[in-house]
Parts: C-alpha cells; structure tokens; sequence
C-alpha cells in the first residue's frame, strides 16, 4: 500500500465525519474529500505528507466544497442549511464552520456521530454494514461488494438507498443522549460483529479467510474503544475479535483446508494479540457489567489460556455459555453450550444437551449438523453420525468446510 | 423542524367495537398521546378512518373519470388512522411513535414529509 493509500484508509472516514458536521450532507461530505485526497495526491508529491494530513485534507475539502457551493448558488447559506441533516448544526450556532479560512480540527466525535448515523436503528442490518464500510472505513462500493459477494450495483444501490433514507428523514448527526445510548449502540457493535463474521467464514467463498473483512472490523472495533473506552461491550468485543483472529494461522492448513480449535497447532497462534485481548477481558472484569460480547471474549479467552486442547477448561466454559445464554437465550448459544458439556461431562451428556434444544429450530444449520455429527460418531452411533454429516455437507456453501466434513464423514465410512 | 406522517395499520378485517373494553382502553390511550402532542406543539393533525372498505378510488384521465370500490392497495394491511407531527428531526419522530404505537396498541409507520 502506497503511503498516500494508507493516509486514505486511515484518514478517509474521520475527515468525512467531519465534512458531514460542517456541509450538513453525507454526499457533499463524501465528494470533497475525494476531491481533497485528488488536490493531495498532486501536491503532496511535491511537498510530502504534512504532519497532520487529516487536518489538511479535511480543511481543503471544506474550502472546497463551499467554494463550490458558492459558485452554483448565491444563497450559499440557504442551500447549505437546505442539505443539512439535522437542524441542531445551525449557522447561528456555528458560525466558525464557515470561515472559510480557520484551518478545520478533526474532533474525535465526529466519527462517533457517523457511526450511530450509519448505524440508525432505522435502517437494516446488511444497510448499516455497508454504510458503515463505507463512510467510516473508507471503503469503496466495488470493495464492500466483493467482500460480500453480490454484485456491486446491489451494493450501490443498497448504500444509496440508505443515504436517501437517512437524508429524506432528517436522522440527526449526534451521539445519542445517555438514555437512548444502550439501544443504540447495540446496532453499532453487532454492524461490526456482523462484518467480524463475515470476514471470519466468507460464505461460499473458495478462501476460508477473507483477511480484509477481520482487519477492518477489528479497526472499526478499535476506532469504538478509542472513542467510548468507558463502554465494556465495546471493549468486549474488540476483546473477543482479537482473541479469535489470534488463532487465525492456525485455522487453515497448507492445502486450504479448515482446522478446527481442537487440531491446530497452538504454538501459531498470535500471542501478541493473545495478550492484548486479556488485557481487556481482565478490564471488563473489573466493571463488573457483563454483556454478550465480554462474554464471548471471555470465552475466547479460555481457549487462548489452553496450551493443548486437552488442558481447556471445560467446566469454565460451560458456565460462560450459561451466562451468555441468559444473555441471548437462543438455539445457537444452547448449540455451543451442549458442545462444551460434550467436552466436559463427555459425548453422551453432550448429545443429551443438544436434545434439549427445540426440535427443528436448527434444522438449516449447517454447525448443528456437524456438531451432532461429532457427538454421535463419539457415542458410537455411527450411522446416525453419517447421516448428520450428509445434512452438513448438504448445507456448508463453502468448500473449504465442506472438505473437513467430507473428511470427517469418510473417516466414518472407511 | 420537519414534518412526519405517523400511520397506523391492522388487519383489513379489524372491527371496532367502540363499546368493548379494548378499545375504550385504547380511545383513553390515545387521547393522552394526543394531548402529550398537543403539549408539545409537535401536534399537527390527526384522525381515525373508517374501514378500508369504505374507501372509493377515482382514477382520472383526462375527461374520463372512472370509479372503484374500495381501497387502492389490494392488502390485508390497511391505514386505519394517523397523525401529522411535527419533530425537530427523526429521532424525535421515532420516540413519538413508539409512544403512538403503545397507545393504539398497534403498529406504527414513520413516514417524513417532502419539505417545501
């Protein structure tokens, strides 16, 4: 990556946070700090990166855009506060936003003002995902449309439906009041979790890590902390996002195929990000205000702490997942749960557990079946387990899985 | 500040029965809403609709009128009210809706009116 790409990436959405605040206009915002980055990428040549170019690139794409404004319309004002996005951003209010020459200060809640805003409640999961993306990671459309395999103008037009939306309803540019927080912020972790997952198992997709999806997630994640360190969701699931990509190259064997926790080779599991993710689990601790994703953290934890498999403390785990359950009390924590029983109090209390679970709730789940699979073939019901692996197999769109449980069912078989 | 259109929908063969518990409960319910809106000064218009079924639709073509029976939107969902408010942007509109939607008992749809 060249070094003014790199300014992009890590500059591109806080400066649009910041255009957003003083044009008033997600699209304004997004097309001068293109233009700024174009008047960059000539100067900068010349006279190398400044020492804060997203203070520079921000004020230039200000000058910008309101010289623009001011030549195609003489109601600069009128047309500026037309396009605004919310009515609490006025001229009266803020009338240094449009000196033209005050040189613009990036403030670190602007970007936490464009989070909630691409994560408003208002908008689906897969339109905040791509918003998100987009405006606070700096991605383009063509990028966020491979990273999800549809085609690009299903994500273009996805992303400008959701920017119509937002402007049409005049969604507010704010952080939500205290009271409002709870609820809005968990839109903001699962639009994170959410692209985390994606990049973790990209469906159907012949690599079995799409490194760019976890990367960026766990910079979104670190973007969130940095600006809300007193949240201990969000540190969870910075937390939790780093203990699981620490294992990441041990996930996946030289010939492509997936490596499931209990057969990789723990000496490749990034200890540095090991480290950190502790750190934060420990930190949540101590605020004692457990929420979800601290505790996926900590269960992530548990594994990091074992030096093989066989020393992971089961009994920990299953009273984690128990917790989480009260939590989200759903099929796939219960699913996990059984599995963790399986381990501790030995297959067949495992199957017992997954039993408990409402019949046909996870029928189409592609985890349930594999690790059904596993249980039965562990009790000895062979058959019943190869039948379980032909509905996994018949589920899994991504082939790397689908040739770990082929594996696993031939191993049966044979 | 902006103007939205709060709507309420049910099923296209919701009776009511004025006289029922239900909807003396609601009819108290809304007429609190209605007065927190008032309060306010978010309140802008509001009405309940008589049935989908009494709705005519008029379809007009240069001289030529025709007339159907019925509503437009061949549905099971059907408006059966709404309100106009007025809200300083869609949060505010979304809080009065779900307080909309709690007084009526029934869903709410948050619509924002084009400006100017």
């Amino acid at each position: 990556m060249s070094d003014l790409e790199d300014v992009f990436r890590r500059e591109a959405g806080r400066c649009t946070a910041t255009l957003i605040r003083i044009l008033g206009d997600v699209d304004l915002a997004e097309d001068a700090v293109a233009d700024a980055f174009v008047v960059a990428a000539e100067k900068w040549q010349a006279t190398g990166i400044p020492p804060n170019p997203g203070g520079w690139i921000t004020t230039t794409a200000r000058n910008r855009a309101i010289d623009r404004l001011r030549r195609e319309s003489t109601r600069t004002d009128h047309y500026i506060a037309a396009h605004r996005l919310s009515a609490d951003m006025d001229y009266e209010q803020h009338p240094e936003q449009f000196e033209l020459d005050e040189f613009v200060e990036v403030v670190p809640d602007d970007l936490l003002r464009l989070m909630f805003l691409c994560c408003h409640p208002s908008l689906g999961a897969d339109a905040q995902v791509a918003l998100t993306l987009r405006l606070v990671g700096g991605l383009s459309t063509p990028e966020i449309a491979r990273a999800f395999l549809v085609p690009e103008a299903t994500m273009a037009q996805r992303i400008v439906r959701a920017k119509r939306k937002l402007r049409d309803n005049r969604a507010p540019y704010r952080i939500p009041s205290a009271g409002h927080l709870p609820e809005r912020l968990g839109p903001v972790l699962a639009a994170i979790y959410l692209v985390f997952t994606e990049g973790h198992t990209a469906t159907a997709s012949a690599e079995l890590i799409c490194l760019d999806l976890s990367e960026e997630a766990i910079r979104l994640g670190r973007v969130l902390v940095e600006l809300m360190p007193d949240e201990p969701e969000a540190v969870g699931l910075l937390a939790m996002m780093l203990l699981s990509d620490a294992r990441r190259p041990a996930r996946i064997a030289p010939d492509g195929s997936m490596i499931r926790l209990s057969d990789q080779d723990r000496t490749l599991w990034n200890r540095e990000l090991i480290t950190e993710g502790h750190r934060l689990v420990r930190a949540c601790l101590r605020r004692n205000q457990p929420g979800q994703f601290q505790i996926q953290a900590a269960i992530a934890a548990v594994h990091a702490d074992a030096a093989t498999a066989g020393l992971t403390d089961w009994a920990q785990l299953v009273a984690l997942y128990d917790q989480l359950y009260t939590f989200r009390p759903n099929a796939v924590v219960a699913m996990n749960r059984a599995i963790a029983v399986g381990e501790h109090l030995g297959a067949a209390a495992g199957l017992g557990a997954l039993d408990e679970i409402e019949a046909g709730l996870l029928d189409d789940y592609q985890p349930f079946h594999a690790a059904r699979a596993d249980l039965l073939a562990r009790t000895g019901l062979t058959d019943e387990a190869i039948t379980a692996y032909a509905r996994a197999i018949e589920l899994t769109d991504n082939p790397t899985e689908r040739r770990f449980l082929l594996r696993q069912r031939d191993r049966l078989v044979g | 500040m902006a103007l939205y259109l709060l709507s309420v929908w049910h099923e296209d063969d919701y009776v009511v029965d004025f006289n029922g518990e239900d909807m003396q409960r609601i009819v108290a319910q809304v007429d609190t809403f209605n007065n927190d809106l008032q309060s306010a000064e978010a309140f802008v218009f509001a009405g309940g609709l008589h049935p989908a079924a009494s709705a005519t639709v008029v379809r007009a073509s240069g001289d030529d009128v025709s007339m159907t029976d019925g509503p437009f939107a061949e549905s099971k969902e059907q408006m059966g009210g709404f309100w106009v408010i007025e809200a300083s942007d869609l949060d505010a509109a979304l809080d009065w809706a779900r307080r909309g939607a709690a007084a009526c008992e029934g869903p709410v749809e948050v619509r924002p009116f084009e400006s100017e």
